[in-house]
Order: structure tokens, then C-alpha cells, then sequence
């Protein structure tokens, strides 16, 4: 009696259980395909076309509807759950489905100069407090920024050191150590930009701000002449344009009681040169000179000649002056007779 | 950048960052665009899908006369503007009545697009039943053997999934899991159900699932497509390097639960180990006699 009574308790155990797990059980002929990480999943199985017929079309889809999420409710409840501010969550894995990216990887940036050469030598970051302790004010301040601890250019009292000047300012002078330290901080900031982008970054005076100066314009004007492959040799000028006379290098003067062991030596050098007798002026380079300033004259003319012909005559004056303002101006080492003064 | 050298206050360069590309991105915005003429159908099913995608997603309502399928640069043009990558067109004309064009973008430039008949459609208005709150992450299911084994399908499941997943999320609430979008596929008709969950008790952990009708349920017809090609597409899943957390090798777990790893020596001389020496186990001299001599007393003894 008491064995059955056993097996009768284990029996209706086992009913139970059963009861149980019908509520959530599922048959299907394939196992469904599960990704937890989007709460997705994908049911292989055939569709009865039979019983997707128009009138019953709603309840068949209902009921496929309803078995697939129990299946997928199921999945997302054997996730580990945890207890989140007295609500249960459960903690969902990485997504399995690869799904397109919206836009394409970011390249890293390039590193900046103390970048590279921290990592040349091995020099790690150390992070620091934000807050220090100001003995002077006894109090917590910034390591950096507004109101901070070690300020120099806030102090009221500064000692003149001995080698200064004393009508010099102090103050000032802290105030514009400080901004010269701005400014260069924010330059090498930008250059780094620059690096990192291979934005060329042009020289001063010549990138393109909203408002120029004339002075500006006519600067880039220039340089944007002498930018070809012959320095600007071969360039014609506009009809008004003068060509500018103070281009070309700065001699560099030395200076007046300097070195004078230099001196001697380089008046020295300058008698041997008066004294030898070759010849200083190179007769070939001149000569190549000359021609080539006649043949740019020639092509002026006969372009000018096509082009204004009543002209002509104010256009000759006009040659003439300049002729006259050139052969005088160009005077040295290169210079040789005359050939053709008049005639230009 | 140098549409960030351009930002000229500090918001305008938060906001230009954001648009940039990152390792993990965020969620895809949609925009829902109304094409040249639309029926109330196409009109409705627009407004409704705004709905279910409400805070990541912009509705235009006003006409645009673009033919997606001719010309995409309009498209790219909205989406580069409004920061989108993922968009719906709806028109109508005699030739395609109440049509629905999914799409998504890759770097601004059309990835894929599929072209999507309304057959029949039953709105969120028409079914009076409460709705989820906004911004519910649904759950996703897709039936039918089409989506496995035919290649539009497949493509097609994967921009459903993109369009509708909703927010990555790490961990998701157990009650929050309301809303689920079905789709069937079937003799080249897919078929979008959304139901509203509901958890009721069963006798074990697992809650038994009742569906309740809900929101706008579509019988789509398969038109014309557009497929990125096979190398694009596989550009747009390349991942940075960054992402994929590097796996820790040489470390396994046996039935315990303990944490294992495995050592690679070189071959050693067991005989001459270099073991501990414990000094007072050492043999002394004078004792090394006596048991010499015990053991021949023993050995005798053993042998009688």
C-alpha cells in the first residue's frame, strides 16, 4: 500500500511538472534561431499553406505569432538576471546579427608631436589632482585655470632681481611672458591640426581671411607671380601694374666697429682682387643678359604694336622714360656699353 | 575636421562632433519622407511607423517630387542634412499604388532599398487597443523558410531588423518586453503583424505569452529592389579595430568551475630536479649504519 501510495505521489508529480511546463512549451519541427542581444529570432519552418486561407488568415498568423515569441521569451528568460533598483533585469549578450555600420570606421589621428616623442621615450601620463593646497591663500584651488593655485602674474608684491633694469616693469613683463605663452601654445595647436589634416598651412600674411587690406591683396599678388617655375622671370605685367623694386634679398650690413680681424682680412681679399688680372665682368653671362632683355622687349613691342597702333606714339615716350630709368638703375657687375638706348 | 575648423562657437562643435563617425555608434535615425502623391493609405502607414519610431526618427510631410529608384541624390541630400541613415518613401501613381520604399545609407550613399507594396493595411486608429509606451525596444520575429534560403530575403530581413531594432541596450527590463513585430514571408508577400505582449502566469518562471492585436499590421507584395554589391556591403560591416574586445587565450574552465591555464616547459631530467632540501630528513652518518644494520636484523627474521 505504501508503494503505490509512493508511486502514486511520484506519478502525480511528474503530471504536474508537466501541467507546468505546457503552459510554456512549444512544438516545432525545427528549433528556432535565437539572437538574445536584439530580441530577435528567426523561424525556419514551413508554412502550411492550407491553413492560410483568408477568413482564418488572422488567427493562423496569431497563433504562429505567439508560439514563436513564447520561444523567444523563454530564450530571454534563462538570461542571468540581476536586481536593478528593486527591478528585475536581465542582462542581455552581445548582438550575434551583423548589421551594417552607418558610417564607415574613423581613422585614427595622426599623433602630435609630444605624442611621438613621449612615446620615443617611454614617458607615461601621470594623472594629477585637480585640486592643489595654496599655502598662500590656505585653501584648495585649480591646478590650472581660473582663480588657480600658483598664479605669478596675480602676485601684489614681486623683488626686482639684481641684473634687471629698475625702471623696468615687472608686471608687465610677467603679463607679457604669459600671453607670448598663450600665443605659441595656440600656434602649435593649430599646426598639430594642420599636420593631422595635411592642410598646408600658407605663410604669414597670405592666408585667405574674409577681409584683406590692400596692402594684403597686393602681397599675394606677388608672391603669387614669383610662385612659377622661373621665379616670376617670364611674367608679364598687367597694363597698370608696377613691378615692385624692393624685392629681391636685404644685404645685410655688418656692423660698423665689429670684428676686426674680419675686416682686415676682408679688405685684404678686396686688393688681390684689383690686383689680378682676370677680368671681373663675365663677358657671356652679360651678353646672354643683353640678349634675352632684347628679345622680352621685341616681343612687347610687336604685341603692343598689333594691338594699339594709334597709340603708338605716347607709347614711345613712355618706352623711352623707362629705358632711360633702367639703364640707369642697373649698374654694377653686369653692366656693359649701351647698345640700343633710344629705341624701345 | 574641416567641418569642425568651421564651427565657430563651442556648441556648434559639439554638434558637428556628434555627427562624426565614432567605434560604437549610436542608434540609427530614420527619416520618413512623403513622396510626390500619396494615398490616405501610403499617408496613414507613414504616420504610423513615425509613431512606432518616434523620438529617432523625422517625418516630412511635404510633397517631394524624387524617384528614388532614378535618382538617389535627393535622398542623400536629406540624409546628409538630417543626419539619417536609414529612410521610408511612400508614393502612389496607377503604375505602383500604395508604395513604401525601405532604405538605408551607408556613408551618406544608398546601401540597399527594397520597394514594398501595400496590400492591405490596418492602422493604429483602427485597432483600439492600448499601445506601448514610446521608445520600447520590440521584439523581432521573422517566419518563413524564404528568409533563410532566397538572397532578396535575406537582404530584405536584414534591413527590417535594422529598421525596427530599436537602441542597443545592455540589459533589458523583464516586464519592459511588450511589443513584438512578426513578420511572415510567403510566396513573395511578407506579411508585418504587431502585437502587444502579455505575461500572464504559468506554473513555472517563464510567463505564458497571450498577443494582443495592436498597431499597424501590413500585407506587403515584393516590387523592385536595389542590393548594395557584395564588396560594398561587405565595407559598410567592417568593424574599427578598436571594438572587438581582445580575447584572453590559454585560460579555461573545467567542470568546477575553476579557472585553468596551461604552462609549456621544457623537457626536464627528472633525476637531477632541483628540488627543496629539507636538511633534517638528510642521512647522518651513524644512523645510517644502525638502519643498515636493523634492516639485516629484520630480513633474517622475516625469512625464518
Amino acid at each position: 500500500m505504501a508503494s503505490c501510495s509512493v508511486e502514486d505521489v511520484l506519478t502525480k508529480a511528474e503530471r504536474d511538472e508537466a501541467e507546468k511546463l505546457k503552459g510554456i512549451t512549444v512544438n516545432k519541427e525545427l528549433d528556432l534561431e535565437f539572437d538574445p542581444g536584439n530580441l530577435l529570432a528567426f523561424d525556419k519552418n514551413r508554412i502550411d499553406t492550407r491553413e492560410f486561407k483568408d477568413n482564418k488568415r488572422e488567427d493562423f498568423l496569431r497563433s504562429l505569432a505567439r508560439d514563436n515569441t513564447q520561444l523567444l521569451i523563454n530564450e530571454v528568460w534563462k538570461l542571468p538576471t540581476e536586481r536593478v533598483e528593486e527591478i528585475i533585469v536581465a542582462k542581455l549578450p552581445d548582438p550575434t546579427t551583423s548589421l551594417p555600420r552607418e558610417k564607415p570606421a574613423p581613422k585614427p589621428k595622426p599623433p602630435t608631436k609630444w605624442e611621438q616623442f613621449a612615446k620615443l621615450k617611454g614617458i607615461q601620463k601621470k594623472k594629477k589632482t585637480n585640486l592643489v593646497w595654496d599655502e598662500v591663500h590656505k585653501e584648495w584651488r585649480r591646478r590650472w585655470g581660473y582663480k588657480r593655485a600658483k598664479d605669478d602674474t596675480k602676485e601684489w608684491l614681486i623683488e626686482v632681481p639684481e641684473n634687471a633694469d629698475p625702471s623696468e616693469d615687472q608686471f608687465a613683463k610677467r603679463n607679457k611672458a604669459k600671453k607670448e605663452r598663450v600665443a605659441k601654445n595656440e600656434y602649435n595647436r593649430l599646426k598639430n591640426i594642420a599636420r593631422a589634416q595635411k592642410i598646408k598651412v600658407p605663410g604669414m600674411g597670405l592666408a585667405p581671411t574674409p577681409r584683406q587690406s590692400k596692402a594684403e591683396l597686393a602681397q599675394a599678388v606677388n608672391v603669387a607671380k614669383i610662385s612659377t617655375a622661373s621665379v616670376g622671370k617670364f611674367q608679364d605685367n598687367l597694363p597698370k601694374e608696377k613691378t615692385p623694386k624692393n624685392t629681391g634679398k636685404k644685404r645685410k650690413f655688418q656692423p660698423l666697429i665689429g670684428d676686426f680681424s674680419s675686416e682686415k682680412q676682408k679688405q685684404l681679399d678686396l686688393l688681390k682682387v684689383m690686383d689680378s688680372k682676370k677680368p671681373r665682368l663675365d663677358i657671356t653671362k652679360a651678353v646672354n643678359k643683353q640678349m634675352r632683355e632684347e628679345d622680352r622687349d621685341s616681343a612687347q613691342k610687336s604685341k603692343k604694336g598689333f594691338g594699339k597702333k594709334g597709340r603708338r606714339g605716347n607709347m614711345s615716350g613712355k618706352g623711352k622714360g623707362k629705358a632711360g630709368g633702367k639703364g640707369k638703375a642697373k649698374k654694377g657687375k653686369g653692366q656693359k656699353p649701351h647698345m640700343k638706348q633710344g629705341k624701345r | 575636421s574641416k567641418a569642425q575648423s568651421q564651427a565657430k562657437t563651442r556648441r556648434s562643435k559639439r554638434f558637428l562632433q556628434s555627427r562624426q563617425p565614432k567605434l560604437t555608434e549610436d542608434q540609427k535615425s530614420s527619416m520618413i519622407i512623403r513622396g510626390g502623391n500619396t494615398s490616405q493609405t501610403v499617408s496613414q502607414a507613414l504616420k504610423d511607423v513615425y509613431a512606432l519610431k518616434k523620438p529617432n526618427a523625422v517625418l516630412y510631410k511635404r510633397k517631394n517630387m524624387v524617384r528614388p529608384f532614378d535618382d538617389s541624390t535627393a535622398l542623400e541630400f536629406f540624409s546628409k542634412k538630417s543626419d539619417c541613415s536609414l529612410f521610408l518613401f511612400g508614393s502612389h501613381n496607377k503604375k505602383r499604388p500604395n508604395n513604401l520604399i525601405f532604405g538605408r545609407m551607408f556613408d551618406f550613399h544608398v546601401l540597399d532599398m527594397f520597394e514594398l507594396g501595400i496590400e492591405r493595411f490596418v492602422s493604429l486608429r483602427d485597432v483600439k487597443t492600448d499601445t506601448c509606451p514610446e521608445g520600447t525596444k520590440p521584439l523581432l520575429v521573422f517566419a518563413g523558410e524564404l528568409f533563410e534560403t532566397d538572397r532578396e530575403h535575406q537582404r530584405l530581413r536584414s534591413l527590417l531588423t535594422d529598421f525596427f531594432c530599436g537602441p542597443r541596450v545592455s540589459a533589458v527590463r523583464l516586464a519592459g518586453l511588450e511589443h513584438v513585430l512578426h513578420f511572415t514571408a510567403l510566396e513573395g508577400k511578407i506579411y508585418m503583424r504587431s502585437y502587444k505582449v502579455l505575461l500572464k502566469k504559468s506554473g513555472c518562471r517563464t510567463p505564458r505569452i497571450q498577443l494582443q492585436d495592436m498597431g499597424p499590421s501590413f500585407d506587403f507584395v515584393m516590387r523592385r529592389n536595389h542590393m548594395a554589391s557584395d564588396d560594398l556591403y561587405k565595407t559598410a560591416h567592417r568593424q574599427p579595430r578598436g571594438v572587438k574586445p581582445k580575447k584572453k587565450k590559454n585560460i579555461s574552465h573545467d567542470a568546477f568551475g575553476t579557472r585553468l591555464g596551461r604552462l609549456h616547459m621544457q623537457k626536464q631530467d627528472l633525476d637531477k630536479l632541483q628540488t627543496r632540501k629539507m636538511k633534517g630528513l638528510r642521512k647522518r652518518r651513524g644512523e645510517q649504519t644502525a638502519e643498515t644494520a636493523a634492516a639485516a636484523a629484520k630480513a633474517p627474521r622475516t625469512d625464518e
